[in-house]
């Protein structure tokens, strides 16, 4: 049995069981994550959310994404079909594969590869084309509108988040998850990692992830007031199913990418607790939280300011931290808190 | 288990840059070249270049394809119209393929490598670095100046990007965030006091 885990076949069937192990945890979260969000608005408002189907509504989500299967799927006459369906599931697959390099702990990664970061930014970045697919192909006037707000607004933000990584990386040295999360470790717990020394980020990130994953604040493509729901409008069905999944999928990775870039991943905040895969699990929810009390307490922002946040506040921002990072990683200011790479990293 | 892989991204980039051609849709046209980058990505990441494959799906797919995408989206252009044109410059266009088709063969025919250049053919990536160390070295240490002036000449021309197209209109309101930040109630509200039934 040993020796057939060795052989070519017994790899992939490794491989495959490993990618299957990753997919369930993410789509079952994604369940859960769906419940913990309308539970959460639902707190906030005082109002009891859902509360039917199941213990304390738990199974609601399955319940819907049944409902969204059987349905039958709507595809507009004048729509571009091929384009049309292309669109829900490049935006789901973009969301997925993600998932490829994100290590849950120091051993319990899919794919370690060295410029896992860069392959994160590069996939994130072509979430975009889900939403530019479905807009175009629906060949009507709200869509179309929605995609291209989406469009410049995930760009924009996107250009932040890059330089914000790049902070990361220059503090670790690597682009690989794995040491930038063993930069982190050190004897003080949570004190050791990077939201101290690149605290500012850490908002800047978080508020950028918003805007990235279309969240309110932030959620312009959607907005219901003025696109009805944007590029969703004539979605429906499964292929609808799919935009909701990604989406939220893509917000769980930021939460990830959260934990992972600035609150050492699977490291313990206590230094005499245990290193294990459930802090990064617990982060990732306590993140997701975040996220959800967002969406419950802010009002939406307008366009032209959501433009103005992006360009005129956080790109010279995060650009001059850039260079003070590089300094500071330089010449070893702050008993070293900013290079790593001498250190442990 | 690579020559698989090879053949499969060959295949489809190939393909890619075909139907990016051929299609009558210009959307599916940019579609198509997606693929066709993606697949070269693909084919970077087989040589061992993930760093140079990462930043041209960063790059051409996240960023000039987008734009690309907005503007064949945007503009109405009536390809009927084009192609009849089109076929006015064929011989000049055939003359000027076959043209570069020679010089390619030519050039090939008598191509030999340099001796070091010749030895990381089959090995692009150093033993013992990472793609992206490598890089850096090489950039930083024997390429510098070039780097620095690439650098120059993309500001430059992001300069000239910016003033073409910068313009103040005088008649569009603007909204000042850091005025309206800095109001204070003493001078942006007056209270008045009115009495009834005759207002201001």
């Amino acid at each position: 049995m040993a020796d057939f885990f060795n052989t070519p076949g017994g790899i992939a069937v490794i491989i495959l069981a490993q990618t299957l192990a990753v997919v369930a945890f993410v789509m079952i979260s994604l369940l859960f994550l769906v419940y913990g969000d309308r539970k959460i608005w639902a707190a906030v408002q005082m109002r009891r959310g859902p509360n039917v189907v199941g213990l304390f509504g738990l199974l609601q989500t399955v319940a819907d994404a049944l409902k969204y299967v059987v349905k039958e799927v709507v595809i507009p006459a004048g729509s571009d079909r091929t384009v049309f369906i292309m669109a829900p599931i490049t935006s789901f697959v973009l969301a997925m594969i993600a998932w490829a390099v994100i290590p849950f702990s120091d051993t319990w990664v899919l794919s370690n590869i060295n410029v896992a970061i860069l392959y994160v930014f590069a996939v994130s970045s072509l979430e975009v084309y889900g939403v530019i697919m479905g807009g175009w192909a629906s060949n009507s006037k709200y869509p179309f509108l929605g995609s291209l707000r989406s469009a410049a607004q995930m760009i924009s933000y996107e250009v932040s988040i890059g330089l914000i990584i790049i902070g990361v990386i220059l503090s670790t040295g690597s682009m690989n998850f794995g040491d930038i999360v063993r930069a982190q470790d050190g004897n003080a717990g949570l004190f050791n990692w990077y939201w101290l020394p690149h605290f500012p980020m850490v908002f800047l990130f978080f508020i950028s992830a918003l805007a990235e994953t279309n969240r309110p604040p932030f959620d312009l493509p959607e907005a219901e007031s003025e696109l009805v729901a944007g590029y969703q409008v004539e979605y429906s069905s499964t292929p609808f199913l799919l935009f909701m999944a990604g989406e939220y999928i893509a917000i769980f990775l930021m939460c990830a990418l959260t934990s992972l870039l600035f609150f050492g991943g699977w490291l313990s905040p206590i230094p005499f607790l245990p290193d294990s895969p459930l802090w990064m699990v617990a982060k990732m929810a306590f993140f997701f939280f975040l996220f959800a009390m967002v969406k419950a307490i802010t009002p939406r922002y307008r366009y032209d300011q959501l433009m103005r946040l992006g360009w005129k506040v956080f790109l010279p921002f995060s650009l001059v931290w850039v260079v003070f990072v590089a300094f500071a990683a330089r010449f070893d200011w702050f008993w070293g808190a900013f290079a790593r790479w001498s250190t442990g990293g | 288990m690579s020559v698989f892989a090879f053949y499969l991204f060959a295949i489809s980039a190939i393909s890619g840059g075909l139907f990016t051609v051929v299609s009558r849709q210009p959307v599916h046209s940019v579609l198509w070249l997606i693929l066709a980058f993606i697949s070269s990505a693909g084919l970077f990441v087989l040589l061992g270049a993930e760093f140079v494959a990462m930043l041209l799906v960063i790059v051409y797919v996240g960023a000039v394809a987008v734009l690309f995408l907005f503007v064949v989206m945007m503009l109405d252009v009536d390809f009927a119209e084009l192609k009849a044109e089109m076929a006015r410059y064929m011989p000049l266009a055939l003359l000027i393929a076959l043209v570069i088709l020679m010089q390619f063969v030519i050039a090939f025919g008598s191509w030999e490598s340099a001796e070091a250049v010749a030895q990381n053919l089959s090995q692009p990536v150093p033993e013992g670095r990472h793609n992206t160390e490598a890089l850096g070295l090489i950039i930083y240490d024997q390429y510098f100046l070039l780097f620095q002036l690439a650098g120059l000449i993309l500001l430059v021309a992001m300069i000239g990007a910016i003033v073409l197209t910068l313009r103040h209109r005088q008649d569009v309101k603007r909204q000042d965030i850091l005025a309206q930040i800095y109001r204070d109630p003493a001078t942006a509200m007056e209270l008045k006091d009115i009495k009834p039934g005759q207002g201001l």
